[in-house]
């Protein structure tokens, strides 16, 4: 299986006041098409920051992270914008979906900056709120759903461009443990039956039991 | 088309914060229109004086009289054309709230020098003979419901006793910046009662009137008149109309400067009212406008997102004060005493400052929003705590 996402000697550190704090030290990671991935380790060991970067919403100071072909290191903030949209879904530990959109105009988002008609959008959003298996709470506010529900219908967003990664930054970590399964189960799913890459990052080592393969990071390391 | 759903949404999220936002910037719309009104009402009055008028008063004071000789020796200096004099008679009508100009003139001729004041032909004839009879302007005809015939009772307080006139002619004002709110009577009639009884009034005459000719000549015929009564016992001062009328509002300018200015700063204040909602919003938001940007948003589309939102919100501001401004307009007109502003309007020049002014705060409240939510990287706004 070829690689889909090639990090290579990534360096980067936050700069905070004055000074330099490093996060990740010469981290290199290769991950094959239609993995499903599980990051572990200890709070502030740059799990979030690695997962950005792969994402291309934040940029190494050091190294080149290369995603379907696509050095993304070297892109522009629009075309990274662009990439974005069409390469990576997604997914929040606290859902993050507009208050004042339904359900249905959460997962539309997205679809909104492709050329896709209102009538194939809509078909779109259905055929994913279906996989999810809430298409009958579609015309709901996300303050109507459960906090399980809510992170199913974030999920119909993260994967309703059909995106070549799935990226999860703790997506049971504010579920409780019969909703946390479900999303798991879910998670499994779009990664067999759709074939989607998908890095998670998580605590919970039973989220991390779903994974093919586990990577630690630890004080910027990756092990 | 969906960002504008998007718009109104976010619009509406707290609503009632958004209602108090549009409510204040409609207070502060409607204030701006009536200030920039009185202003502009102040103004009017100098705006419509003529420039070929010019007014001898006594040197000393408005309030001295002028001896009824002057107007012949007036009447003899080249390029004078026409004399006419009136007296400031007020005296109550009904009550002491019923404030309009009431002044004696001469008939003969008063309406040359001022053709602005339009009387029908039959009415001039039977004003112009019988003694006691008077013409009033088509606003106090209309407000006290006076008719051709009518019976003006008035009792005096600079010339005392009970007065009676009797409505003969209604004038029409040529045009919106002509006073229709003057009632004008014989001088004859006032000065035949003053021979009788306090004969030491007799003769008095208020200030003239002077028609020339040639405007351009106006300071050397004022000058001329002036000369003409150096060293009486009542001398003059001879000024064009316009400038007299200033002179009488150069006391209260400080004021009308103080209300042209307060009338800006209420839109900085609107600006304040607005720049706040927004500001508040967009922090609230800053970690949706990280998801945004993280699901390939533009910043073009954060932009019309905040503006779009603070436009909207200084457009239905706006909206409302302009509406509130009408009913507030004509309540001050009613409660004012008739005849302190002959016109007062909402001009429609007011209509658009206000309009303007409200949207392009909305524009202006929208730029530090928009320049925090710009300049937030995608991952400091997704660890923002709302
Ligand atoms: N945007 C940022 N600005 C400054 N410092 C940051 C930023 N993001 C992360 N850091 C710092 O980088 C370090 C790693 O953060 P990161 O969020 O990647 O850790 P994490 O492994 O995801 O931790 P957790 O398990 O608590 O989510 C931390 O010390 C954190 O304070
Ligand atoms: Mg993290």
């Amino acid at each position: 299986m070829p690689s889909i996402i090639q990090v290579q000697d990534v360096s980067k550190a936050y700069r905070r006041d004055s000074f330099d704090i490093p996060v990740l030290n010469n981290i290199s990671l290769e991950i094959p098409e239609g993995e499903f991935l599980a990051l572990m380790g200890p709070s502030g060991s740059g799990k979030t920051t690695l997962l950005n970067l792969i994402a291309g919403i934040d940029r190494p100071n050091k190294g080149t992270i290369v995603v379907g072909g696509t050095n993304i290191a070297s892109l522009n903030e629009s075309h990274l914008a662009k990439w974005r949209s069409t390469h990576v879904g997604f997914v929040f530990q606290f859902y993050n979906l507009l208050p004042v959109l339904t359900a249905f105009e959460n997962v539309e988002l997205p679809l909104l900056l492709t050329s896709l008609s209102k009538k194939d959008r809509k078909q779109h959003v259905e055929a994913v709120l279906t996989v999810v298996g809430l298409k009958d709470r579609m015309n709901h506010y996300p303050k109507q759903l459960s906090g399980g529900q809510e992170q199913r219908v974030a999920i119909a967003r993260a994967i309703a461009t059909d995106p070549t990664i799935l990226v999860a930054d703790e997506p049971t970590g504010d579920l409780d443990k019969s909703s946390a399964d479900e999303i798991l189960t879910l998670l499994e799913r779009l990664n067999k039956e759709f074939k989607k890459t998908i890095v998670m990052v998580t605590h919970d080592p039973r989220a991390a039991e779903k994974a093919h393969t586990i990577r630690h990071l630890d004080k910027g390391e990756l092990k | 088309m969906k960002i504008l759903k998007l718009v109104f949404k976010n619009a509406l999220r707290h609503k009632l914060r958004s209602f108090l936002t549009i409510l204040g910037i409609g207070i502060a719309v409607m204030a701006f229109g009536l200030l920039r009104t009185v202003v502009t009402a102040w103004y009017a009055g100098i705006e419509a004086s003529a420039a070929n008028r010019l007014i001898t008063r006594q040197a000393v004071s408005f309030i001295f009289p002028l001896p009824y000789a002057y107007r012949d020796q007036i009447a003899k200096i080249p390029g004078v054309e026409i004399v006419t004099y009136m007296n400031w008679f007020q005296g109550v009508y009904i009550d002491k709230n019923q404030f309009f100009a009431r002044m004696a003139c001469d008939p003969e001729t008063f309406f040359n020098v001022y053709p602005e004041f339009i009387v029908p032909p039959d009415q001039m004839e039977t004003f112009k003979k019988e003694r006691n009879s008077c013409v009033v302007g088509r606003d106090i005809a209309k407000q006290y419901n006076l008719k051709i015939g009518d019976v003006m009772p008035i009792e005096g307080d600079i010339y005392p006793g009970r007065w009676e006139f009797v409505v003969r002619a209604i004038y029409q004002p040529r045009d919106k910046t002509v006073d229709g709110t003057q009632m004008l009577f014989h001088w004859e009639y006032l000065n035949e009662r003053m021979k009788q009884e306090m004969p030491i009034r007799a003769g008095d005459v208020g200030w003239y009137i002077v028609k020339i000719s040639d405007p351009s000549k106006s300071a050397q015929i004022s000058e001329q008149i002036d000369a003409l009564f150096k060293n009486s016992r009542a001398e003059t001062k001879t000024e064009t109309e316009r400038a007299f009328q200033q002179s009488f509002i150069a006391a209260t300018s400080a004021i009308v400067t103080a209300m042209n200015v307060m009338s800006f700063v209420i839109i900085g204040i609107i600006m304040l009212v607005l720049g706040n909602t927004m500001i508040m919003a967009a922090r609230e938001r800053t970690r949706e406008y990280a998801v945004f940007k993280t699901l390939g948003f533009s910043g073009g589309h954060l932009v019309g997102l905040i503006a779009g939102e603070s436009f909207l919100i200084s457009f239905f501001g706006g909206g409302l004060g302009l509406l509130m401004t009408f009913p507030l307009i004509n309540m001050f007109e009613a409660f004012m005493p008739k005849g302190w502003f002959p016109i007062f309007n909402l001009e429609p020049i007011t209509m658009i400052l206000a309009g303007v002014s409200a949207l392009s705060v909305g524009i202006v409240a929208s730029l530090f929003p928009i320049q925090r939510a710009l300049g937030t990287k995608i991952v400091d706004g997704l660890r923002h705590i709302g």
